[in-house]
């Protein structure tokens, strides 16, 4: 057995007590900051990226450490959506339907407890499912050319912005600008310069971790300033903790059925945990047979989603690790993490990193418990910290990241870089652009210039070579579906409106 | 009306990024596409989009009142003023008066802002020094009496 021999070699580094001491730590800061209102996982993860390296941590453990923050960020996202109404990100954004509701019924423990739950089984199971399909995936993309890697970006760059914008147009500027920028520095193939005006500083290329810094931490920070004293937020009181035993039995079909969309939905590249908490709250509410109560506190609407953006999660772990294409915002920041480490994902992860992969996978196994144990019963520490005033937390987020930023380089201008990177943000943001593409452009856009060169080599300058495997065809025709496809689904695939406080 | 200045603009970009790659020179070593197609291509699809993005815009955004620009701008250039001052006046000084200049622009109240910022000074500097060993210096450092 294969499975059993990677698994015991993994929890052997699992279990190290570094590791695990830093799985359970990831796991605390990770749900802290998944609570905390405005800050999700994209951000939360892209702020500690600089700060794990001053740590002097291995690959493996700044891996283990970072993704059960992004898990933890995942379980948390939850608190605010149910006790103020405010996701911390967009993946928590159908959790507030219906947990809000049921929290202004008095009921604010309860859907805690039951979130948690779904947020537990939808994680494990799709941890299991990376277990078992990431060595399948890494055995066919062995079979992946420069055509098919070219192919494959293509489908990252459409499915996202295709699904993750309302427009087309601004999705494919926002995939440009990121490309685009990727482009700044020296040609890898001739060694010589691109697009640097110049300026010595940009030889190097824009280092995507300023970027993500920027676009994620420092617009937030903007965004706060504009919205101040306009956060409504009408506190929901917690009553002590019981657990819904009832309610969890009611919705275990639902859990599991949520689990399997989202699971799905993170292994599209691309998609990720926005689409799998929506699908799984959307499929659950037109499956139902009473529908009355979606929307008011439906013990089936909380549930689903959390289940859904969880396995998301984990879902979006396996086209990652195989391919390296991340399948949502916070995986993009986890394969900047992968890339910064000098690991380069793909398939020979799996034969000649083993210990990375597998002690990843236990740690994810691990974490999952210790995540239960902090959602279930210390639920009621962690919404403590919804109290932190904005005022407070925003300030902290920014010096954070000026400081990581700086320790990287010890430059002034990669901090200015990243300021610039925040207006552009906010800019993107207001004009409601997404910025999770450009992300995936600065990433990507290196490797994706890279595989069609080679592809050229290779047939000589013929451009039909693309087209020239049944992978490749396939991705191509999934690309341009992906793209095209939510443009007539849009009107049916809108969400249901969030619950409005009465005056 | 924001819409279709920014399609504008990104038409616009998208020109300029298109000269540029086009003026790259290609050495005689390389490979059948070289430096530039890839650009040229980015190039060409930002240039449609951004002529969609003018011809068919969405509704306006809600841009915020001037007061609030003058206040985002205010939050910007004290930042900018932190990452010239970072390495220059060590940590305290400059995160403290940075830190507390964002507080009040989110939260207009004097004194809170600046415990806010003194506060996450002290704190975040024990954090990074002593926590996680960045070699950061409290003071400006011709006031450190070791010599480097």
């Amino acid at each position: 057995m294969d499975l059993l021999a990677n698994l015991a070699l993994g929890f052997s580094v699992a279990l190290t007590p570094t590791t695990l001491a830093l799985a359970i730590a990831g796991c605390v800061l990770g749900t802290m900051i998944g609570a905390l209102p405005g800050l999700g996982p994209s951000n939360g993860v892209a702020i500690l990226i600089p700060l794990s390296f001053s740590f002097g941590l291995d690959a493996t453990q700044a891996l283990v450490l970072m993704t059960s923050v992004y898990y933890g960020a995942m379980y948390g996202g939850r608190i605010s959506s149910i006790l103020l109404n405010i996701p911390g990100d967009e993946p928590a954004m159908m959790t507030t339907l219906d947990g809000y509701p049921l929290a202004k019924q008095g009921r604010a423990g309860d859907a805690l407890v039951l979130s948690g739950v779904a947020s537990f089984v939808g994680a494990l199971l799709a941890t299991i499912g990376l277990m078992l399909l990431a060595p399948i995936l890494a055995r066919v993309a062995f079979l992946f050319g420069p055509a098919e890697y070219f192919a494959l970006y293509l489908l990252a760059f459409c499915t996202l912005g295709g699904m993750g914008s309302n427009n087309q147009a601004k999705a494919a500027i926002a995939v440009c600008l990121g490309l685009g920028i990727a482009m700044i520095g020296v040609d890898s193939s001739t060694g010589m310069t691109r697009f640097t005006g110049g300026s010595l500083h940009l030889f190097d290329g824009v280092d995507f971790l300023v970027a993500i810094v920027g676009l994620f931490a420092v617009a937030e920070v903007f965004v706060f300033i504009e919205s101040h004293g306009r956060d409504s937020a009408i506190g929901v009181t917690l009553e002590k903790i019981r657990i819904p035993v009832r309610d969890i039995l009611a919705t275990r079909i639902t859990m599991l059925r949520a689990t399997a969309i989202g699971f799905v939905a993170g292994l599209l590249p691309g998609a990720g945990a926005s689409l799998g908490s929506f699908l799984a709250y959307m499929v659950e509410k037109s499956s139902a047979k009473d529908k009355s109560k979606f929307g008011k506190g439906d013990v089936r609407g909380i549930a689903a989603p959390e289940a859904g953006n969880n396995a998301a999660a984990g879902g979006a772990l396996v086209p990652m690790l195989t391919l390296g294409v991340p399948g949502s915002g916070t995986t993009a920041v986890l394969l900047a993490l992968l890339m910064t480490l000098n690991i380069t994902p793909g398939p020979l992860l799996f034969t000649e990193r083993p210990e990375v992969v597998w002690g990843l996978i236990a740690s994810l196994l691990i974490a999952n418990f210790v995540l239960l144990v902090l959602n279930v019963p210390m639920v009621k520490i962690f919404s403590r910290i919804l109290q932190v005033p904005a005022a407070i937390l925003l300030p902290g987020v920014t010096m954070v990241s000026f400081v990581g930023i700086y320790s990287l380089s010890g430059s002034h201008f990669d901090l200015l870089l990243m300021i610039g990177f925040g207006v552009l943000g906010y800019a993107l943001r207001k004009l409601s652009i997404p910025a999770v593409p450009v992300i995936l452009g600065i990433l990507l856009g290196g490797h994706m210039e890279v595989s069609l060169r080679r592809a050229m080599v290779l047939s000589d300058g013929d451009w039909t070579y693309l087209f020239g495997s049944p992978i490749a065809i396939g991705l191509w025709i999934a690309a341009v579906l992906g793209f095209i496809a939510p443009l007539f689904l849009r009107s049916y695939l809108k969400a249901p409106a969030a619950h409005k406080d009465e005056a | 009306m924001s819409d279709r200045i920014t399609g504008l603009i990104v038409s616009v970009l998208a020109l300029a990024f298109f000269a540029s790659a086009s003026q790259l020179e290609t050495p005689f070593f390389a490979d059948p596409l070289g430096p530039s197609a890839f650009p040229m291509l980015i190039s060409a699809v930002a240039f449609v989009s951004g002529c969609v993005m003018v011809l068919r815009p969405d509704a306006e955004p809600n841009w915020p009142a001037l007061s609030t620009f003058v206040r985002l701008l205010i939050a910007v250039l004290v930042l900018v003023l932190y990452a010239y001052g970072l390495k220059p006046l060590g940590f305290l000084l400059p995160t403290a008066l940075a830190a507390g200049a964002i507080s009040y622009q989110i939260r207009p109240a004097v004194l809170a802002s600046s415990l806010t910022g003194i506060c996450l000074s002290v704190f975040l500097f024990v954090i990074f020094k002593y926590g996680l060993g960045l070699s950061l210096f409290a003071l400006p450092r011709w006031l450190m009496a070791t010599p480097a």
